[in-house]
């Protein structure tokens, strides 16, 4: 039997606010547990939440950028349920009216497009922070993160595999990063998944009972739960077994995915509307003016790098990717530095170092205004490219202006012709053999030979001009 | 017939975390009865179309601007707390 | 004439003139609690020591420009469900016995900016629930009347303090009817003023979209005074209403000729006690000799308020209360090994009967297969109840009744049932579901228990309910009455 994987994914996103959803509590990360904190975080008794009017902002740009409708009347509910990073015992939430609704996003995968649907985009309120010890006596919590604003993604099952899955997860990001409504970042929470995955008969019209995957904490993971999850359930399927509503955990070490709970009927909510707040009336002129608002989305830039800059369709896919790859590119090109050139760096050496040291391009000494000047100086020879990649190294790991960089080293490249012609001379004299394989049309020689001078000048020659005087000067010979 | 049942009540006491005891499973039981019993006359109300009131006030969009108020030092915040471990909220392990 | 029997303007006078030192009103109020509290029990804890602090400040600021408003220096009790920094906030219940909050209601803030004295917490039913005090987690507090009936409730130790004599005014709330009824019981006049006129924020919420915070006075007079000092709009909550505040005092011109006056079939009618009725028809006659006019109408929707209200505010408790868990402040069980266990002991512990029946009503109200036949429906009943106020406000100024439909009832009486304590509430709920204002002033006795005549006015206008309820009280004595204790 054949079956089709079906798969939708939860995604939440933490809003960039400055303030929470609904205190005016900071939202910095990583601050001593429990000092970004109010009483409305601690849900003290008496406390009542305000709605923080950004928070609305950005869950709208979202919602618009990832193409659902705007709901005109909407308003908070509250989730409730007992646990102790959830302080109120509700999570204000939304549940019948979420903000946005039937969306899609466009992803591509092996060169095939494909849109997937966004069920529903709504805002609620993160919860604090939970350690739970390791000899299993007691938890800690800390309540800074309780009243992060998040928006919550529900794609439609229309994903079908592991590999669409991550490619919808990469595009959600860099839509979130784009729009600037979120940092999307795994390894600070700011960005989360769970997965639900099932597996039916080809040609079955029904869903079969689903599993849902939770800590996930990268796209890789994500794509390889889902992986194995495929083969699980497709395993358990063909043996007969049945599969059960269950919740499962991706675990790095086995690359297996790992019993949690099992679900007993369905959780019991009791959703109903926040009498502490009122409701949201969402009219065409707030709607334009969020909409005004949203920056230049990832599909559009990448286009415009086609069309306007001419890059190839490759260069501009990579270079959209990630936003702030992208506006890095766009400050080098503000800088004055050729398109294709400045392609050629951030998609090469940037790329490798930033990869090869876990950084991203925030996170490292290099700045568009250096980049761009090193383009310069290549171009107008005062650099080789060799050199340059020494320079860059400089640049990235300590940062400084490429012109002093090649000053203070003595790295400028040597494009005096009598200078170069008396090196050049001095090698020869010393490489007779070459001289004789040259001429009896060994062109591996001519390489030898620009080798050495490269060598004697410590990579300095001027490689053309190096290349143009041996010929002449073995002609002469 | 009862409005609400034992097992019922004792499955609301589970979500609302109450223990209740065999003895208080009865009597709430039998006056939980009695209120749904008593709630049951608004089934006499045709409500079709009606809408239902969450707020008497018609206001809508109340919100407010997106800044940074430190309110609480730590030991504020945790002045009425029972049990802490590092300026961390202490309770006993998630055993459920 | 005692002291707790001048009317504010009398004392601000009086402290003007520098007859009087706040410290000697501090410690009047404190002298008359340590000679009636033992048989009043109306505070459940003193602020002795912070109150008198307060009036020596306030002592060096008199007969210099900064004392300001009329409130200056006078002795307050506040309600145990309204936060105190750093003034145990107890809510009537043992889970928060220990419980001191870490910032002022915004209702305290203005009482502190007003310059009022606190000088303690009054007693209540367990989290504003009940109608007697009897469910208070503490103790019983008692009617200053006679000592064997109740004072009403909730906010029946901020009606027994004032009538007491203990302070010269207090605040309580009011979801279903928690501050006019007590205040009909104890013969002191009480305010539930419109939904959205008084911030909610630091009121330990009941039922979020009920409760209203309100003065209870000795007269309509101080009454409009105290408003005036709490109402208003807060950005704290996003529930109160950003409309301009009145000048409530103005209101006060004795002046209601013209005035239409409803009084709803429903609310003199079968289950109103005859005597309690007898007086209501006297205070007509008195405003119609003032020059008022009325007629009976119907609000036809109001005998399904008791159940709606039920479904309603036991749904919002249920959430409201969840919070009370042990976890972050109250008391924590010693009975938990582990998570589930502290939840579970902490909250059985902690809360009292009717407490925990009202959270069990409104979870299963709340829960998959039941809120739309109770949770929606009792919604949408509420609208049929506010329209049937919304119709006859469109032809009269006011709806007038008794604020319950008997007066107190003895320590006891009604412990066993809790519907027949539930239907003491028939009155004044409906004017909570519909979140329209309404005053109880004393009106006579009946069997030597005050009865309370219930002036409900339109959205927003207060001004109009004091200006009747001045009228009437000016035109009358009853408020003059005191208890002997």
């Amino acid at each position: 039997m054949h079956f089709e994987t079906i798969i939708g994914l939860e995604v939440h996103a933490e809003l960039k606010t400055n303030s929470k959803i609904f205190c005016s509590c900071s939202t910095e990360f990583g601050a001593p547990p429990n000092t970004n904190v109010c009483p409305i975080c601690f849900g003290h008794p008496g406390v009542l939440p305000v709605v923080n009017k950004q928070a609305v902002d950005f869950a709208m740009r979202a919602a618009m950028a990832l193409n659902c409708e705007i709901t005109r009347e909407t308003k908070f509910d509250r989730k409730n349920y007992f646990y102790p990073d959830n302080p109120k015992a509700y999570q204000i939430s939304q549940f019948d009216k979420p903000i946005g609704q039937n969306g899609w996003i466009e992803i591509e995968v092996d060169g095939k497009k494909k849109k997937i649907g966004i069920t529903r985009l709504h805002m609620e309120e993160d919860a604090g922070k939970s350690m739970h010890a390791e000899d299993g006596t007691h938890s800690l919590v800390d309540l800074n993160r309780q009243g992060t604003p998040l928006v919550e993604i529900v794609s439609e099952p229309d994903i079908r595999t592991p590999e669409e899955a991550y490619a919808y997860l990469e595009k959600l990001k860099a839509i979130l990063q784009y729009t600037e409504v979120s940092d999307c970042k795994m390894e600070e929470g700011s960005l989360r998944c769970d997965a639900n995955i099932s597996l039916r008969p080809v040609g079955q019209e029904e869903f079969g009972t689903k599993t849902e995957l939770k800590n996930l904490n990268s796209f890789a993971n994500v794509q390889k739960g889902l992986a194995h999850e495929e083969v699980r359930q497709e395993k358990v399927l063909l043996s007969g077994g049945e599969i059960l509503q269950e919740t499962r955990r991706f675990d790095e070490a086995s690359k297996k995915t790992i019993l949690m709970r099992v679900k007993e009927g369905s959780d019991d909510y009791r959703y109903f509307p926040e009498p502490d707040l009122v409701g949201l009336s969402i009219d065409e002129a707030w709607i334009e003016r969020v909409k005004s608002e949203i920056p230049e989305l990832p599909d559009a830039r990448k286009q415009r790098y086609i069309d306007e800059l001419k890059l190839p369709a490759y260069d501009a896919k990579v270079l959209t990717q990630s936003k702030k790859m992208s506006d890095f590119f766009e400050k080098v090109l503000d800088n004055g530095a050729d398109a294709k050139a400045a392609s050629n760096w951030m998609m090469g050496e940037v790329s490798a170092y930033l990869n090869a040291e876990y950084k991203e391009i925030d996170e490292v000494a290099l700045t568009p205004e250096g980049l761009a000047k090193m383009i310069e100086l290549i171009e107008k020879g005062t650099i080789s490219s060799k050199i340059a990649k020494k320079v860059f190294k400089e640049m990235i790991e300590k940062g400084g202006d490429p012109e002093v960089i090649v000053k203070e080293k003595g790295l400028v490249q040597i494009s005096d012709e009598g200078e170069l012609r008396g090196i050049v001379t001095g090698i020869l004299d010393e490489n007779e053999q070459s001289i004789i394989d040259y001429k009896n049309g060994k062109d591996r020689a001519l390489g030898f030979l620009v080798g050495q001078v490269m060598k004697a000048t410590k990579g300095k020659a001027n490689p053309p001009m190096v290349n143009k005087l041996i010929v002449e000067e073995i002609e002469k010979r | 017939m009862a409005r609400i049942t034992q097992e019922e009540v004792k499955h609301v006491a589970k979500l609302a975390r109450l223990a209740v005891t065999e003895e208080e499973a009865e009597m709430f039981t039998n006056q939980l009865d009695a209120i749904i019993g008593y709630a049951e006359q608004l089934k006499e109300l045709d409500t079709d179309g009606v809408e239902p009131t969450t707020h008497v006030l018609d206001m809508k969009n109340v919100l407010r601007e997106d800044e940074v108020k430190p309110w609480l030092t730590r030991e504020e915040a945790l002045k009425n707390t029972p049990d802490t471990q590092n300026g961390l909220i202490k309770v006993p392990a998630v055993l459920e | 004439m005692s002291l707790f029997e001048k009317k504010i303007s009398e004392l601000h006078e009086l402290l003007h003139k520098k007859e009087m030192k706040v410290s000697e009103l501090v410690d009047a109020s404190f002298s008359r609690i340590s000679e009636v509290d033992d048989k009043v029990k109306a505070f459940l804890t003193l602020n002795e020591e912070g109150a008198r602090e307060q009036a020596k400040y306030l002592d060096s600021k008199m007969g210099t420009d900064e004392m300001r408003g009329l409130l200056f220096g006078l002795p307050i009790g506040v309600k145990d469900n309204i936060s105190t920094k750093g003034l145990r906030t107890t809510c009537g219940s043992q889970l928060l016995a220990n419980f001191e909050p870490v910032f002022d209601a915004t209702v305290v803030e203005q009482l502190k900016k007003a310059e009022t004295v606190t000088v303690g917490k009054l007693n209540m039913d367990e989290f504003a629930m009940g109608s007697s005090n009897e469910n208070s987690g503490f103790f019983q507090t008692r009617n200053p009347w006679n000592t064997d009936y109740v004072p009403g409730g909730s906010s029946g130790g901020s009606a027994a303090a004032v009538a007491a004599g203990e302070v010269f005014f207090s605040l309580g709330s009011d979801t279903g009817g928690s501050i006019r009824q007590p205040a009909a019981y104890c013969g002191v006049v009480g305010l539930k003023p419109t939904y959205g006129r008084v911030s909610r924020f630091g009121l330990v919420a009941f039922a979020s979209s009920l409760d209203q915070i309100g003065p209870i006075t000795n007269s309509v007079e101080d009454n409009a005074f105290l408003f005036q000092a709490i109402s208003g709009y807060d950005k704290m909550d996003s529930t109160s209403a950003n409309v301009e505040n009145q000048d409530y005092t103005a209101a006060l011109t004795g002046d209601i000729k013209g005035l239409k006056i409803a009084v709803p079939k429903e609310y003199i009618g079968e289950g109103v006690d005859e005597d309690v009725k007898n007086r209501i028809m006297d205070a007509l006659k008195v405003l119609e000799g003032l020059g008022a006019e009325w007629e009976e109408v119907s609000l036809p929707h109001s005998k399904y308020g008791v159940a709606t209200y039920y479904l309603l505010a036991s749904s919002e408790a249920s959430s409201n209360l969840a919070r009370f868990d042990g976890v972050r402040y109250g008391v924590r069980t010693e009975n938990a090994d582990n998570l589930l266990g502290l939840y579970n002991h902490t909250r059985s512990e902690g809360f009292g009967n009717e407490v925990k029946r009202r959270i069990m009503l409104g979870t299963f109200a709340l829960s998959s297969g039941f809120y739309d036949a109770y949770y929606k429906k009792a919604q949408k009943v509420r609208t049929l109840i506010k329209n049937d106020f919304d119709e006859v406000f469109e032809k009269y100024d006011v709806i007038l009744g008794p604020t319950a439909p008997t007066t107190a009832f003895k320590i006891g009486a009604k412990t066993d049932d809790p519907l027949t304590m539930y239907a003491n509430d028939i009155l004044t709920i409906p004017v909570n579901l519909a979140g329209v204002p309404a005053i109880s002033v004393p009106c006579g006795l009946s069997n030597g228990l005050p009865v309370g005549l219930q002036i409900i006015g339109k959205a927003f206008d207060e001004s109009t309910i004091y200006r009747v309820a001045h009228s009437y009280e000016q035109a009358t004595d009853h408020h003059q009455n005191k208890p002997q204790l």
